[in-house]
């Protein structure tokens, strides 16, 4: 019995995420005394099993197959049955990532449990396992409890844990060589590819305005852009202003676009989904505007105003302008 | 504003409105378009309570050509497990060629069904897909990955796709679609009838509202004097003017 952290890494370097998940799983180990495994999948995961191996845990199991060059959800998920079959662990964790996504519901499945995704965070209570996730996009906490038999399976949300609380130590690595047929891999994954030139490097901005849904209409925009101009600002959007074409796609924050975390950061009408905080809640300053005093984006907001967006933005630019006179 | 319902772990459901779930909403469109393209028959299929008639109507005007409602009003006492297990058992008769879900619910957002789905099907499948082609036999889906980054991958059918929300324009009812949906037949079946609920595999031990973590200061009031007031802060206490 223990616990096992199945870890993503790509061509060698590890998902940020992937720390604050072994962050999550440390602190669990040490709160249920149980032993801390941690696994990486690929064809040749040498060397990120060996920056795994610095890190204080039981073991690291280094999963290993040609057939795991690149993922597949067929693949990931008959490696990781043979291992988790083998190892019994009492709790298997994972980042939430968009891999995660594609095939942990599935392993779970195949193994006759139910993943809890994106977990903000834990409690033990009695020695037993309590997790706390969102519903209704954030707007609502559960505790969730297991009901049934272990091994139980969750995934930790980006930014849930801290990455700089990982434990440094020392862990033997052991291979697993899973049996797998090249003819159960049902699904041909292509080349990686980005749609839009990065003309715009968001990450380098010291101060981003950022617009949401709240704008309307497209014809709106130049309101936000005003407010950036004051502030000297780069223009920024969550999801759906990008899907409708409102703003180029490389101007999105979130999980899908880019991660941002700049001096400030101005959210106008934007609620706030975990998509879109996920990207930017790293930032130093968070400003948010919002006509629901009720939208998420004011749990992560230093400063709010709660109004009408087409009111506050040119009040709030006449004000920045006599500011800086 | 959502309530805590006191007498159960959940909330309280009359200060909800309930409407299709957005990446649902593109699902749908995209079969009905893939319909458009390739010819065939879009069948809606819905787990929900008997509100969720409504629903199905709508998605039956847009030109979703039937329905099955698997009726149930206490979909809380199922795991995404259980109730994938009553989608695959209603789906089987039905032999789809794809199936498509939302990539997840704007309540629970487990983001697992359509995954969990494929795997009881035994289905290959995609999630978060922003592109779907029919090949010969197989398909071509564009997948969104993190950062900006995409992928193609192929596989063959029949299959599972879970659709992100964006991947098309979604399409109004018409009128004409609004009278034709009353005309088109909805499977009514009830989860006994599918097998019923095995013991779910978690449990909400408790629902609450989340507690501020940060100490935010929020301005309201005219606003000329909020954004007055915000702009002092930011100038003397953040310091970032």
């Amino acid at each position: 019995m223990s616990i096992l952290v199945i870890l993503e890494q790509r061509a060698g370097a590890w998902h940020r995420m992937s720390w604050e998940t072994l962050a999550a799983a440390q602190q669990l180990g040490a709160e249920l005394q149980q032993p801390v495994s941690a696994a990486a999948v690929g064809d040749d995961v040498s060397a990120p099993a060996s920056e795994l191996a610095g890190k204080k845990l039981e073991r690291v199991h280094a999963v290993e197959h040609a057939l795991l060059k690149e993922y597949t959800p067929d693949g990931y998920s008959a490696a990781l049955r043979q291992l988790i079959t083998a190892l019994k662990p009492r709790v298997v964790l994972f980042p939430h990532t968009y891999q995660v996504r594609d095939f942990a519901p599935k392993l779970a499945t195949a193994l006759e449990r139910v993943l809890v995704s994106d977990v903000v965070a834990h409690r033990v209570e009695n020695g037993e396992l309590v997790l706390v996730r969102q519903l209704f996009q954030g707007k609502i906490n559960v505790d969730v409890r297991f009901a049934g038999e272990p091994p139980y399976f969750a995934s930790v949300q980006a930014g849930a844990y801290r990455a700089d609380k990982v434990e440094a130590g020392s862990a033997g690595i052991e291979k697993f060589t899973p049996e797998i047929s090249a003819v159960t891999i049902r699904t041909k994954p292509l080349e990686w590819f980005r749609e839009s030139q990065r003309a715009v490097d968001l990450t380098a901005a010291e101060i981003i305005v950022s617009v949401g849904r709240g704008i309307k209409e497209a014809e709106n925009i130049p309101i936000v852009q005003k407010l950036a101009d004051a502030l000297g600002a780069e223009l920024a959007a969550s999801r759906p202003i990008c899907d409708n074409g409102w703003l180029p796609m490389e101007r999105q924050v979130g999980s899908s676009g880019q991660t941002v975390s700049p001096k400030m950061y101005v959210a106008v009408g934007i609620s706030g989904a975990i998509q879109h905080l996920v990207g930017m809640k790293g930032s130093k300053t968070i400003v948010a505007i919002n006509k629901d005093p009720e939208a998420p984006i004011f749990e992560v907001a230093d400063y709010g105003i709660v109004g009408d967006l087409f009111q506050v933005v040119p009040a709030l630019v006449e004000e920045i302008k006599k500011a800086k006179g | 504003m959502l309530r805590v319902d006191t007498s159960r772990p959940w909330i309280q459901e009359a200060d909800l409105s309930y409407e299709i779930n957005e990446p649902d909403a593109y699902a749908l469109e995209e079969g009905l378009q893939l319909k458009e393209k390739h010819s065939g028959e879009v069948v809606v299929l819905c787990a929900g309570p008997a509100r969720a008639a409504q629903t199905i109507r709508e998605a039956l005007a847009k030109g979703a050509d039937r329905a099955i409602h698997i009726e149930e009003e206490n979909l809380g006492a199922f795991d995404p497990l259980g109730l994938a297990r009553l989608m695959a058992t209603a789906l089987q008769a039905e032999k789809p060629d794809l199936v498509l879900t939302g990539l997840q619910s704007d309540d629970l957002g487990y983001g697992q069904t359509g995954v969990i789905l494929a795997e009881v099907l035994g289905l290959p499948h995609a999630t978060i897909i922003m592109q779907v082609e029919k090949q010969d036999g197989t398909i071509r889906v564009k997948r969104e990955l993190e950062d900006g980054w995409f992928q193609h991958v192929e596989m063959p059918l029949p299959a599972l796709l879970t659709i992100q929300s964006g991947i098309n324009k979604l399409r109004y009812a018409t009128l004409m679609g609004i009278k034709k949906a009353k005309t088109k037949e909805v499977k009514r079946l009830s989860t006994a009838e599918l097998g019923g609920a095995g013991q779910a595999a978690i449990r909400f031990a408790r629902v609450y509202l989340p507690e501020k973590t940060k100490h935010s200061q929020i301005f309201d009031g005219p606003p000329k004097e909020a954004a007055a007031k915000l702009v002092e802060k930011l100038k003397f206490e953040a310091r970032v003017l």
